[in-house]
């Protein structure tokens, strides 16, 4: 979706602050939003894709407006609601007043260390060729979707060049819509900083993006 | 207390951060209760993230990749399992890509959509990381953001920056900075800054330690 996440090359935000001797967390609501972002994908049952979109999709004022750790908030609460596991009236009491959902599992802290480590690679196998080899020149394909996409609007439209062929990965535009992994061809693709911005990009600059195939085609 | 103070704290009590606060504490009261949730579970992986998993991991491989040219080779082929032999592995960090500097090359890493970052080597992202400035500059205008973090590459230093659009994940090894003949690994990893496996910053010189 063209919403206020996708950011690259926007003005107006002014300059990156860096924080000297920035603490992990800047408060104890954070470290708990955060905990039950990671815990409650197991029982939610919802995948990465779903949780961007539910992050990216709400008014662009508002996703400005909001810490990141809030954004991540807001979206948990949308998808618990979302699937039935909790509702308004519960929150507001802050309390269970129903039953609860059946839920496939429940992260336990024995599974805490493991579940880490072996988190969701998202390549797959296939029985696929990929279309593209490094060297191609390819154009980012002026799509505007409005559900999830990882295709970057400063790229859409503009030449690059395959630089590396990554591998076959879970498609988010479909994984993210609950239509499946629909697994893609994944490239880095390169571009120059000036076929990005014109006579206001660095000569200097290349900028590359990772594009699965049906972002893609040759130019 | 006088009847300002008072108000005062009664203003700050409503404050958004209070009731996002408020708001947090019911959804997981709510989550726990319905048994969704385990506390001891919740309390673990804030621990793992606040205390065992940092850019003090990445620091251990770049230094490896620098005092070992061997590692450093493995490394740069196929970054996972390199990493992954040295105990660093899992979400957020299922492929992952080293990066290297070069005189001629300085790399650096963003995410404009949302905030991928490579958690296994850097632990979980600062917040200039997943703030517009830094998401809407960087693949515009790396010099700008670079001054921002007041680093100066030479004019004819081609800059690259990666936007990590999906789940690979991309570490920098920056330069080795000069004077570190002989070192210890051990002593190279407090040269290695986060920012610098980021690429926003450049290592520590050994007359900084």
């Amino acid at each position: 979706m063209n919403g206020a996440q996708d950011m690259g090359g926007k003005h107006g935000f002014g300059p990156v602050k860096p924080e000297p001797n920035e603490p992990v967390f800047h408060d104890e609501w954070e470290k708990r939003a955060f905990a039950l972002t990671l815990a409650m994908g197991m029982p939610g049952g919802w995948n990465i894709d779903m949780s961007r979109f539910a992050r990216e999709n709400r008014p662009p004022a508002e996703y400005l407006s909001m810490s990141y750790y809030q954004i991540w908030f807001a979206a948990l609460e949308h998808m618990a609601k979302e699937r039935g596991l909790v509702s308004d009236d519960e929150i507001e009491a802050g309390h269970s007043l129903r039953t609860a959902k059946p839920v496939k599992r429940v992260l336990s802290p024995t599974d805490v260390a493991k579940t880490l480590h072996r988190d969701g690679p998202t390549e797959r196998d296939t029985k696929t060729k990929s279309q593209f080899k490094p060297g191609d020149r390819v154009r980012a394909k002026n799509i505007n979707p409005p559900t999830h996409t990882r295709l970057p609007a400063y790229v859409r439209g503009h030449v690059g060049t395959i630089e590396r062929v990554i591998g076959c990965h879970v498609f988010p535009d479909s994984n993210a819509t609950g239509a499946g992994e629909d697994p893609q061809w994944l490239y880095t693709v390169c571009f120059d900083g000036r076929e990005l911005w014109g006579a206001d990009g660095d000569p200097t600059s290349k900028v590359s993006v990772d594009a699965w195939q049906p972002y893609l085609e040759r130019a | 207390m006088s009847e300002h103070d008072h108000e005062h704290h009664h203003d700050h009590d409503h404050s958004e951060l209070s009731e996002t606060q408020l708001r947090v504490r019911a959804l997981e009261t709510v989550l726990i209760e319905k048994g969704y949730v385990d506390q001891a579970a919740l309390d673990l992986l804030i621990e793992t993230y606040e205390k065992k998993v940092g850019p003090r991991n990445g620091a251990r491989v770049v230094a490896k990749a620098w005092a070992d040219p061997a590692y450093r080779a493995r490394l740069m082929k196929d970054a996972t399992p390199a990493i992954a032999k040295i105990g660093y592995a899992g979400r957020r960090g299922e492929h992952i890509v080293a990066l290297e500097n070069t005189p001629k090359l300085h790399n650096m890493v963003v995410c404009t959509l949302c905030s991928c970052y490579p958690w296994p080597v850097l632990g979980l992202p600062p917040v200039w990381y997943k703030s517009a400035p830094y998401r809407s500059r960087a693949v515009a205008d790396p010099r700008g953001v670079l001054a921002d973090f007041g680093v100066s590459l030479p004019k004819d230093t081609q800059i690259r920056i990666w936007d990590s659009t999906a789940e690979i994940r991309y570490l920098v090894v920056p330069m080795r900075p000069a004077g570190t003949k002989g070192w210890s690994e051990e002593k190279l990893a407090e040269l290695v800054t986060r920012d610098s496996m980021i690429g926003t910053g450049l290592p520590k010189s050994p007359k900084d330690l």
